[in-house]
């Protein structure tokens, strides 16, 4: 069988099925609020958007996979340039860029101009320290780390608090080498 | 270049254009948030009355500002004041813009004045969700039950929305009933509108 071409961002996103992206803004700005009532510390919400991003970039990568038909990334480089393509594109409809790399390569941002989980959003005064989308810096490093990397996502930019995009840092910490779970000789 | 201007800073959300509502997310996308809300919730109560409850309360703030939202956008900031006017927004328009599709069915109930029902077959919710043997007859769609209310709440029409599994010959997953019974209020008022 030949091997498959990996697809663009835009041609998956649309053979996947859609939904209006109102839906999915409203239904987490709902959680968001859940979780405000319910823990009513910033520093605990933003620690459980995280959470909760994990959980779903874990699952998030195989459909990935699954639908991107992309080959083994070489260097991170190479990483940070697919998810921001075709990562962000299949999932939230909207493109990253890829910029501030640093000397190594090991560190650079995504920056977002635009993103559906915060049309509509304002900030009040009450909650000035929240990360409104941190559920996005859960979601890569949940990914990343089912791909044997283990990263420190931050956020530098933030547009609820003032700044003119959304900035993410992504930092790779160390690659993990694949452990099986079961022993070759048995 | 000349003319070429930055995207202006609008400090105050309500300065912001309203935009017209194509954009789109994948269904991974949301299906993931979902089942996170569902799972989050899970650990925040004891038993499933709760759990529809908080699900119900999550879809209510939906609601509310998808009536606000569709209100001014699609209907020109006119609001529904006639019971089977409201019933068929819902059914209709709000159906349309959040699932991309009008429901299936909207019904009268025989038994009792006060009851509607919406159905459908496979609610977007629930499509990637089990439930299992031991949780009953909890139904992830108290969500949309919860939008529901919203709707109506907020348009001056209180009612009782509750989400409910039906049973279909030949189709293997149960058809979505989402029962709505309205306030006496409700009906008298609609009975002196004639």
């Amino acid at each position: 069988m030949a091997p498959a071409v990996p697809r663009s961002g835009d041609a998956i996103f649309a053979n996947v099925e859609r939904v209006n992206s109102e839906l999915f803004t409203l239904t987490y700005g709902a959680i968001v609020r859940q979780l405000l009532t319910d823990l009513e510390e910033v520093e605990e919400v933003n620690k459980q958007l995280d959470q909760m991003g994990y959980n779903i970039g874990i699952r998030l990568i195989d459909e990935f996979l699954a639908k991107s038909n992309v080959t083994r990334c070489v260097n991170f480089r190479e990483t940070a340039e697919v998810i921001a393509k075709v990562g962000f594109k299949m999932f939230l409809g909207v493109t990253a860029t890829v910029t501030n790399w640093d000397s190594e390569g090991t560190s650079c941002s995504l920056i977002l101009e635009d993103n559906p989980l915060v049309d509509f959003v304002e900030l009040p005064e009450t909650c000035q320290g929240l990360y409104y989308c941190n559920i996005l810096s859960g979601v890569v490093r949940g990914a990343l780390e089912m791909v044997s990397m283990k990263t420190e996502i931050t956020w530098v930019r933030d547009m609820l608090r003032g700044d003119d995009a959304f900035e993410l840092q992504v930092k790779l910490l160390k690659q993990v080498p694949e452990e099986y779970p079961y022993k070759d000789d048995e | 270049m000349i003319g070429a201007g930055k995207i202006k800073q609008y400090t105050n959300v309500l300065d912001k254009p309203l935009n017209k509502g194509r954009h789109e997310v994948s269904l991974g996308a949301f299906a993931y948030l979902f089942s996170e809300l569902v799972q989050y919730n899970q650990t925040q109560v004891d038993n499933i009355g709760e759990l529809e409850r908080r699900l119900e309360d999550a879809g209510y703030a939906v609601g509310t500002r998808v009536l606000e939202l569709l209100c001014n956008r699609e209907k020109g900031n006119r609001r529904e004041t006639r019971l089977l006017g409201i019933l068929s927004f819902i059914h209709s328009t709000v159906w349309k813009v959040l699932f991309g599709k009008v429901a299936d069915s909207l019904e009268k109930g025989t038994e009792h004045e006060d009851e509607y029902m919406i159905s459908e077959k496979e609610l977007l919710v629930n499509r990637f969700i089990s439930i299992p043997k031991d949780m009953g007859s909890f139904n992830c769609g108290a969500f949309v039950a919860g939008v529901v209310r919203g709707v109506l709440d907020n348009s001056g029409f209180p009612a009782v929305v509750t989400a409910h599994f039906v049973p279909v010959e030949g189709q293997q997953r149960p058809r979505t009933t989402i029962l709505i019974k309205f306030a006496e209020e409700v009906l008298r008022r609609e009975a002196r509108l004639g």
